[in-house]
């Protein structure tokens, strides 16, 4: 199936002499095999059954300070003794950027821990049939359910980080993922929602049951939606949504962004972004984490970050490149972030809901609204009127507009956090936002 | 044109064996072979910030027998990996029963050159450019804060080989120039994008310092936006400029009107068919055929030769975009529309260059018509929820209409509409029809595929408008 370490390593070491006996100065190379195996059903029948077998190699080759890369599926010698001269004659013509090197060699990472992050279990395609059959029985047990589609998803990875100053170190990862999404009718008019479930570990999926249960619950809920009238209104993010505050934050307080001076965050750090009851964290280590690595895309060390305290932004994600440019040291953020998440808050769900006389719920947002320079945020949307604490009637057709500076003074959380992606954010309200409508 | 079995252990022939033999009792199928070579070349902060060269190959084997759909794709062109893709075909499909369709039309036209942009343009040449826009930009002011620009150039080799050593193959070359600046002004920051495209070679968008239109036009609209107050919110009366707003279209009617949305009936379209679905003045048509478009197509990824489809005439639906297998299924021919991103993936309907075609009236008179509501020119992108027909777009340059007059320019606010009901509120067409400039990617299932958008300027009755002034 996934081919071992060993064969891996062999075409990282061949890039890198190579690279090295046609001038490379410094090297870098990922070498990855993927093996993903996929079946989908629809009302109730085998809809795809889709097998995918991968390999990647990316080389960065360096020639003091000039920097080219290639990328190729094929792993012939053949093919990358051609492609490795191609590179170092990019190289050799680019124009020279002092930030561009190789980590700091004492940065690197020491140790390959185990963070049980591969299940070498094989869960055969007529395993996967038998469970989808079961997602789909639950999904459509409701009349109001015109529609069902469920899918399973088996993932297995390795790869092969390794650069000339010695750095070598990967491991084997694995992913089981299962979703349903229902379609939903009343006179006429459809609706649609979904469930989605994503582990390390085949037995830490959710029951197939639950999977098809809640997307058809949903589904069915959102059905005859009302536009409602155009008003300043608190919103409350449904979980499946309110991590896009965190990911809206990954973005501004990337070093790229800060660098470059296109965050509406630059010159924020160590100032209060957040009300002083937030803390947003980002650990690497976290056992059979989605989001966990034992070093980032460059090998650097990864550690468990406070990116914000007691409200305040303390840390930006740091790169190599950019961190020179900033005059800061890479602290192992080189592909972004890892396990994100906010710290729970104080609340429970029913308290938060019940905290105003009116709220807007919202579910679901379309559209990508959210603008990083200036923090202007207006997307499409659709949820539910909350009154008294309680879910009305469903809400669709409307847009949700502020800008971010504003509306992470204005964040409140619920205590609901879940792991259950790579980010993560409980339950949360957002004081005053413009809701457009009628 | 690739020959993808020299230098592996197995001849066209046998190839064409292995397919023959694996598709025998199934519907329909074949073997998609790929050779990609991409680059991309990013100038950003003054420096050349990366040049990447990708080469990839592989192929996708697909056997299709009633709805279900069996692939298995690999970058392992070999005896033994082609055979283990068929076993598992096979076994995927061993209660099944299919009579193969052989039939696929044959086509002499050719919609561009097979030229390799990559290799067209020299690698210090486009370093060079890059540098000249940089410097271009930046002594525009100090008000210039930020200048990325870059090159994404591509040259796909494909090969279809179906039962009964049926060949297929194609080269489609395709390129991308982007220009990005950020102006600050007063504390302010804004961006402005823009960028051209199609299937040509670099130069043929760049010449004559055209590359500089690309560099003015991103800069003016910055500019644009930095004297921008807060949109309103709200429903109102909406301009839309010609060209690349017609990405409404694409988000609002396109998605609904392919084919699987519509044979699974999950498109808010698909009960409408023969009925009207816009104003009467509205014709939109899907053309894969226009020559040297970003969106347009020889052959589709099936070996289909692309056509001129004609989905919404006179404000009656006529027809949906499909691939093969939802034509079948829906008793109706492909038209030229399934696609795939590479060889790693499926083939399903999509759209190729969506346009609306030009009616009678002027901008102008559009304009005057209207009270109070906003003129959006650019837009950056949109989605849709096909079963809802709900979608948005997300303006880039827009403005306020007050008493007839284009007033101050508004901060960026996302539109939304109901993609079923929309086009009955288009009250006006304008007669100024025009293709974007060549820079669509749509999404759908994880897979991107480069698409073009026209149409004339347009007045909506009704939408809502997502700014924070109420």
């Amino acid at each position: 199936m996934i081919r071992d370490q060993e064969f891996l390593r062999d075409i990282a070491s061949y890039c890198i002499e190579n690279s090295k006996k046609l001038g490379a100065t410094d090297v870098g190379v990922k070498v990855i095999h993927s093996v993903s195996e996929n079946v989908s059903f629809r009302n109730k029948k085998l809809d795809e059954s889709n097998r995918a077998d991968s390999f990647a190699v990316n080389l960065t080759t360096y020639i003091e300070k000039k920097k080219s890369s290639i990328n190729s599926s094929d792993l012939s010698k053949s093919n990358l003794e051609k492609l490795i001269e191609r590179c170092i004659d990019a190289t050799k013509i680019t124009p020279s950027d002092e930030n561009n090197s190789l980590p700091d060699k004492d940065l690197m990472s020491k140790e390959v821990r185990d963070l049980n992050l591969y299940d070498e279990t094989h869960y055969p395609n007529d395993k996967k049939i038998e469970f989808l059959k079961n997602v789909e029985e639950t999904a459509s047990t409701d009349e109001k359910i015109v529609n069902t589609e469920a899918g399973f998803t088996e993932n297995k990875n390795n790869f092969i980080l390794a650069n000339s100053n010695g750095f070598l170190g990967g491991y084997k990862t694995s992913n089981f993922s299962s979703s349903c999404v229902a379609v939903s009718r009343i006179n006429g008019a459809m609706e649609r929602d979904y469930e989605f479930g994503s582990t390390r570990f085949l037995e830490d999926m959710m029951e197939p049951e639950e999977i098809g249960k809640i997307a058809a619950d949903k589904a069915i809920k959102k059905l005859g939606p009302k536009k409602i009238k155009s008003e300043k209104i608190g919103v409350i993010f449904d979980k499946r949504i309110s991590k896009g505050i965190l990911s809206t934050l990954a973005s501004a307080i990337s070093a790229s962004a800060i660098a470059r001076g296109t965050s509406f965050l630059k010159d924020q750090i160590n100032s209060e972004v957040f009300p002083n009851s937030i803390n947003i964290i980002d650990d690497p280590k976290i056992e059979k984490g989605l989001g966990s690595q034992n070093f980032d895309s460059e090998g650097v060390e990864t550690n468990s970050l406070k990116l914000v305290e007691n409200g305040i932004l303390k840390n930006y994600l740091i790169d190599t490149y950019y961190g020179k440019k900033l005059n800061l040291k890479s602290n192992g953020r080189s592909g972004g972030t890892t396990n994100l998440y906010f710290e729970n808050g104080t609340l429970s769900f029913k308290d938060l809901l019940n905290s105003e006389k009116k709220f807007l719920y919202i579910t679901e947002t379309i559209g990508h609204g959210g603008n990083i320079i200036t923090g202007d945020y207006s997307v499409g949307a659709s949820g539910f009127m909350v009154e008294d604490g309680e879910l009305t009637y469903p809400v669709s057709e409307i847009t949700i507009a502020g800008n971010f500076k504003e509306m992470f003074k204005n964040i409140t959380l619920a205590n609901d956090l879940e792991m259950k992606y790579s980010t993560n954010a409980p339950t949360l309200l957002i004081n005053q936002m413009t809701v457009a409508g009628k | 044109m690739s020959n993808f079995f020299k230098e592996t252990d197995i001849d066209t022939s046998q190839a064409e064996a292995i397919v023959t033999e694996t598709l025998k009792n199934c519907d329909d199928g074949e073997l998609y072979l790929e050779n990609h070579k991409s680059e991309s070349i990013v100038l950003d902060d003054n420096k050349i910030k990366s040049s990447t060269y990708n080469s990839d190959q592989g192929y996708g084997f697909r056997a299709v027998t009633g709805e279900v759909v069996a692939y298995s794709h690999s970058n392992d062109i070999s005896k033994e990996s082609l055979r283990k893709s068929s076993d598992n075909l096979k076994d995927t499909l061993k209660s099944k029963k299919g009579t193969y369709n052989h039939e696929i039309p044959k086509t002499n036209n050719k919609y561009y050159e097979n030229i390799n942009p990559i290799e067209s343009k020299t690698f210090d040449s486009k370093i060079d450019l890059l540098s000249s826009v940089n410097n271009y930009l930046r002594s525009k002011g100090s008000i210039v804060n930020q200048v990325t620009a870059n090159f994404l150039g591509e040259h796909k080799s494909i090969e279809i080989i179906r039962s009964d050593n049926q060949v297929l193959k194609d080269d489609r070359p395709l390129v991308r120039f982007n220009v990005s600046v950020v102006l600050e002004k007063n504390g302010k920051k804004e961006t402005g994008v823009y960028g051209v495209g199609g299937r040509q070679s670099y130069d043929d968008y760049l010449k004559d310092g055209s590359w500089k239109d690309v560099c003015d036009e991103a800069f003016r609209i910055a500019n644009v936006n930095l004297e921008s107050k807060p949109a309103p919110a709200g429903e109102m009366k909406v301009v839309l400029g010609p060209g690349w707003p017609a990405i409404l279209i694409h988000e609002a009617i396109g998605h609904g009107l392919e084919g699987d949305f519509n044979r699974k009936k999950t498109s808010a379209f698909h009960n409408l068919m023969g009925q009207q679905v816009a104003s009467e003045g509205v014709t939109i048509v899907d053309d894969g055929t226009l020559h040297q478009r970003r969106g347009s197509l020889t052959i589709d990824d099936e070996g289909t030769p692309t056509e001129n489809t004609v989905l919404i005439e006179n404000g009656i639906l006529k027809n949906y975009m499909q691939d093969r297998l939802n034509a079948r299924l829906m008793g109706t021919k492909s038209t030229g529309s399934g696609r795939r991103e590479s060889y790693k993936h499926v083939v399903l309907p999509r759209m190729r260059n969506t346009m609306m075609l030009s009616g009678k009236y002027s901008q102008d008179e559009m304009i005057s018509s209207v009270d109070k509501g906003i003129f959006a020119v650019s837009f950056g992108g949109g989605q849709v929820d096909i079963t809802s027909g709900k979608f948005v777009f997300n303006c880039t340059e827009a403005y306020e209409i007050n008493n007839g007059k284009i007033g101050s320019p508004i901060k960026g606010a996302t539109l939304i509409g109901d993609g079923p009901s929309i086009l009955k509120e288009v009250s006006l067409v304008g007669n100024d029809m025009k293709l974007d400039p060549g820079i669509g990617t749509c999404g759908k299932a994880g897979q991107g595929v480069p698409v073009g958008v026209a149409q004339p300027s347009i007045l909506i009755n009704k939408m809502t408008v997502g700014g924070t002034k109420l």
